[in-house]
């Protein structure tokens, strides 16, 4: 990391003299040591020192422990229908409110969620669907309420859905300035589909 | 004139040990390199470890010159996750969200629906032709970590090669040249 003593030292071999009237003559090698040497020392250090900041600044990330809290209700089915090539697809008009603002910590970039609805039926163990997500840029935005429909189609792969049970998850997703990402969810239960098509 | 004579000249007072040991070690950088890469597709069990972001479809999250961690494990598949798939046809692998699973009974196999964050519609349009969903072999391994910018550097050296063959030039003659 330090110039030796050896290179330091202006008797060294560093410098030659050919004659009184050239200037002092470099021999090339031992120059390209003590450059590249400082150079490659330099930028080892910076680049180390920045690995250490970022492992850091993810590491930190693990000492905050969020507390988020979510409501959805579903005020209405809007229609129900089975498509043409027989799956069933619906249409609901929801009210999310959420508060995600202990999620935020100074390594976050922004925090991603979605709700979907996941319920099983006899063909698919698990069925998730996502029906609307959002992106929540920082803090101040992370407490909210929403009335919305749904931004991407309810469509079950089949026709399972009339008079079904199903779960509203809100997911997130921690997308951090740098390191691990972090993701969890809230399970909400008890919403139902109606008999009928309308 | 005299740099480059010098450094000729530099060149050619080696002596044929020297010249050896240089090799060995110029060899030992590259195996090394080769060894980190490797243990990582060990470790991660995926066949690219690391990816670079080439696209805005994931902005804000993942912006262009971002590098992406992945890690492919034998947990199933769940909506939220950051996956990256190869669709038959198409060389570059693309980085997207699942929004939709649909995970059989029985087999436990998976259909998938991905879309970018930054896009408008569903990555239908990506698949190949008449493909509704991604299956479990199209997907190469899920996004777990993340590093800014860092992947700026293959990117311009892929586009300007000229860079590149600088760059490893500079690095052979700086290797070639030094005596400890």
């Amino acid at each position: 990391m330090y110039p030796t003593l050896h290179s330091a030292l202006p008797s060294s071999n560093l410098l030659h003299f050919e004659s009184s009237t050239q200037r002092p003559r470099l021999f090339f090698p031992k120059k390209m040591h003590s450059f590249g040497y400082r150079l490659n020392a330099l930028l080892t250090f910076s680049v180390t020192i920045l690995a250490i900041i970022c492992a850091f600044a993810s590491y930190s990330d693990n000492l905050n422990l969020p507390s988020p809290s979510a409501q959805i209700q579903v005020l209405n089915v809007n229609w129900f229908q089975k498509q043409p090539n027989g799956d069933d697809v619906v249409s609901l008009t929801m009210n999310i409110s959420a508060n995600l603002e202990s999620m935020f910590t100074w390594n976050t970039k922004q925090v991603f969620i979605f709700v979907a609805a996941e319920y099983e039926t006899p063909l698919n163990a698990l069925n998730q669907v996502s029906l609307w997500d959002g992106i929540i840029p920082s803090k101040e935005q992370a407490k909210f309420w929403i009335h919305t429909t749904n931004k991407y189609y309810f469509t079950d792969q089949g026709s399972n859905l009339r008079g079904k049970e199903f779960n509203l998850t809100l997911h997130w997703h921690v997308m951090p300035k740098t390191g691990k990402m972090f993701a969890d969810k809230i399970v909400m239960s008890g919403y139902h589909l109606p008999e009928e098509y309308r | 004139m005299g740099w480059i004579g010098e450094t000729v000249e530099s060149i050619k007072s080696l002596q044929i040990r020297q010249v050896l040991t240089q090799a060995v070690s110029l060899g030992m950088i590259v195996t090394s390199a080769l060894i980190i890469w490797k243990a990582l597709m060990c470790f991660t069990g995926s066949e690219s470890p690391v990816v670079v972001v080439l696209s805005g479809s994931m902005e804000p999250g993942f912006k262009r010159g971002d590098i992406l961690f992945l890690h492919m494990s034998k947990d199933p598949i769940r909506a939220g996750e950051i996956v990256v798939f190869n669709v038959d046809g198409r060389e570059i692998p693309i980085v997207h969200r699942v929004i939709k699973v649909h995970e059989r009974q029985e087999t436990g196999e998976v259909d998938v629906l991905t879309k970018g964050d930054n896009n408008f519609g569903d990555d239908r349009l990506l698949y190949a032709h008449g493909q509704l969903w991604l299956q479990r072999h199209h997907i190469m391994g899920r996004a777990v970590g993340f590093l800014p910018y860092v992947g700026w550097v293959t990117i311009i050296m892929t586009e300007k090669p000229i860079i590149k063959y600088l760059l490893i030039g500079a690095l052979g003659l700086l290797v070639v040249t030094s005596k400890d």
